[in-house]
């Protein structure tokens, strides 16, 4: 006889230990909460610390995305969208307006999220100070005592060798002036979506066994130099190919006939609403 | 009238190991050197106590095992000390035992008055960073965040050094070991600290590599006036940089005065062996 499945996969009592975490996580904003890290279904390091997080909190109305690196339908993403829907049988959007979870690996979606949204960033390597020292009761000291000239440190030495900061993602950032956190491997670009952030973002590193959060409203700075300011990727005189869309995240493509660069909204379900937008714009317009 | 101590070091005591009967009292315990041989405790560090003067260079001399790392570990904050006090004469630090303060008034500490050369540079330097983020480190540490500034403070310091400018940014695991130990030197100058320690900057290099360090700490001493403390189980070395010694022996000082009298005239029978080794 086959046992009843859990709704979400976890028993109650699973849940309830990440979700106190998680709360943990909420008042301490940056600080990196150790949690007991289950066993799932998905191999680590393929979003389990989002998983987990996204499991323990979805209700049975909930509407639920998922993202990959700015798109919806990426193997990943459907993987992990069928395991949650297999276990609860909530609805599924590609809108972000649409949903109230939405859980991401490497992307905050271009639209601007609301105070009713949740924000579940997948996160590989949740340590900033990890190039520091190797031993994780170093860093644990580190962040204890608010000595990060570590992170500093490794900022400088990018400078010193390429004459700028070359995180291209994951840029360390400073949490209520207190913690300096990881942003998950995230653009530059998104860095400044998670200050004063209306959303509540919460970010699982399923393999380090790590939560941490930015609750809303908390100030987030990037990580930088009075003489070399934080920039983000600029997209400047560029648009989408397809949509036209100028300030967001573009992905290069390069025609391989022609040898043309074109530019694509890494946002892809940002992109399709733009364009289904404007048709409908269109045929009012030739219906009027 | 003598001059106030910029450094009071009263009554240090260090152990590793928990003790027993026989060696808790230190009036009645038995020990081989420096260890119980009923309970394998160490007493690394007992009673020391000395002053350190402004502008003086303070050689501490002990054969391998006598307490001079730990003792130095311990004012430095690496190592937590069992009892003892430490003063430092600076205002915002004065009449409080620096021993008790929290690691973030300790940190402080160490960022802006010791500056600190260890015996192995793996100790004192991050060796996957390159050689000019190491000396950064201690003035981002202590709240610089302007690279241009960093920069030319430390490519000051490393031409103080004679670290040639074209290999500053590399790692110092590429390095001489002498060359290390400079690195360690401009790294441990950068804030330009009121008290420098340096522990065994010499042993285990070339005897002419020897030469040109110690003649490098002696020109920051005749430049920049700093109080050090010079560790050393070299008679050799501390005669050419000390004015003052002390002598440790199984974690005891068991003489102290002017290097040059010490030299001239051992009273402890430890010391005059060291002395005549030496000629
Ligand atoms: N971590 C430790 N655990 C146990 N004993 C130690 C430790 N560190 C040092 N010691 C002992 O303390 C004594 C003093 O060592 P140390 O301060 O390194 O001497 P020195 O620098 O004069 O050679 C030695 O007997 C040494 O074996
Ligand atoms: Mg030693
Ligand atoms: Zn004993």
């Amino acid at each position: 006889m086959q046992t009843k499945p859990h709704f979400a996969f976890f028993d109650e009592g699973s849940k309830k230990e990440i979700r106190r975490a998680t709360l943990k996580a909420v008042a301490i904003p940056g600080y990196q909460v150790p949690f007991a890290s289950r066993e799932m279904p998905i191999a680590r390091g393929w979003g389990t610390g989002g998983l987990q997080l996204t499991l323990s909190l979805i209700g049975k109305k909930d509407v639920l995305k998922v993202i990959d690196q700015g798109a919806d339908e990426s193997v990943n993403a459907v993987s992990i969208k069928k395991l949650v829907r297999h276990t609860t049988g909530v609805a599924l959007t590609d809108q972000t307006a649409e949903a109230n979870i939405i859980q991401s690996r490497h992307r905050i979606p271009e639209e601007p999220l609301r105070d009713d949204q949740i924000l579940v960033l997948q996160v590989p390597n949740p340590e900033p100070l990890r190039k520091v020292d190797a031993r994780e009761y170093m860093t644990k000291r580190m962040h204890a005592e608010d000595d990060y000239s570590g992170a500093w440190l490794i900022l400088f030495e990018q400078i010193i060798k390429y004459q700028k900061m070359t995180t291209g993602a994951a840029h360390p950032v400073y949490v209520n002036g207190r913690y300096v956190m990881a942003p998950s491997p995230i653009p530059r670009f998104d860095n400044p979506k998670m200050h004063a952030s209306d959303a509540l973002i919460l970010l699982g590193a399923g393999r380090e066994k790590k939560i941490y959060a930015v609750p809303p409203y908390t100030k987030v700075e990037s990580l930088a130099f009075e003489d070399f300011p934080f920039t983000k990727e600029s997209f400047q005189g560029k648009q989408c190919n397809l949509c036209g869309a100028e300030d967001v995240f573009l992905d290069e493509i390069i025609n391989q006939a022609t040898g043309d660069r074109i530019y694509q909204c890494n946002d892809t379900s940002y992109c399709v609403d733009r364009l289904n937008h404007s048709e409908e714009k269109e045929v009012e317009n030739s219906y009027a | 009238m003598r001059e106030q101590p910029i450094l009071e070091v009263r009554n240090l005591q260090k152990q590793f190991g928990e003790g027993c009967r026989h060696c808790l009292d230190p009036e009645t315990r038995q020990l081989e050197k420096n260890f119980c041989s009923y309970c394998g405790t160490v007493y690394a560090v007992h009673d020391v106590s000395f002053d350190l003067y402004p502008g003086e260079v303070l050689g501490v001399v002990g054969e391998s095992g006598s307490g001079k790392s730990t003792m130095l570990q311990g004012l430095y904050f690496d190592t937590d000390l069992a009892s003892g006090e430490v003063y430092i004469n600076e205002p915002m630090l004065a009449g409080q035992n620096v021993l008790t303060l929290s690691s973030q008034q300790k940190r402080y500490i160490r960022n802006y008055i010791y500056g600190m050369v260890y015996q192995n540079p793996l100790d004192g330097l991050k060796m996957k960073f390159s050689s000019i983020g190491n000396i950064a480190e201690k003035m981002i540490a202590a709240g610089s965040r302007h690279v241009g500034d960093i920069e030319a403070r430390s490519k000051t310091l490393l031409e103080d050094v004679h670290i040639p400018l074209r290999r500053m940014k590399e790692e110092p695991r590429n390095f001489s070991g002498g060359m290390q130990q400079r690195v360690q030197i401009a790294k441990a100058l950068s804030n330009n600290p009121p008290i420098l320690f340096l522990d065994e900057v010499t042993t285990g290099l070339d005897l002419s590599v020897q030469a040109s360090v110690l003649d490098l700490i002696k020109q920051i001493q005749r430049e920049l006036h700093i109080s050090m403390i010079v560790v050393s189980h070299d008679l050799a070395v501390i005669r050419m940089l000390a004015d003052r010694s002390i002598v440790m022996l199984n974690g005891t000082i068991i003489e102290k005065g002017l290097t040059d009298q010490i030299l001239e005239d051992p009273q402890h029978e430890y010391t005059q062996q060291l002395v005549y080794s030496l000629l």
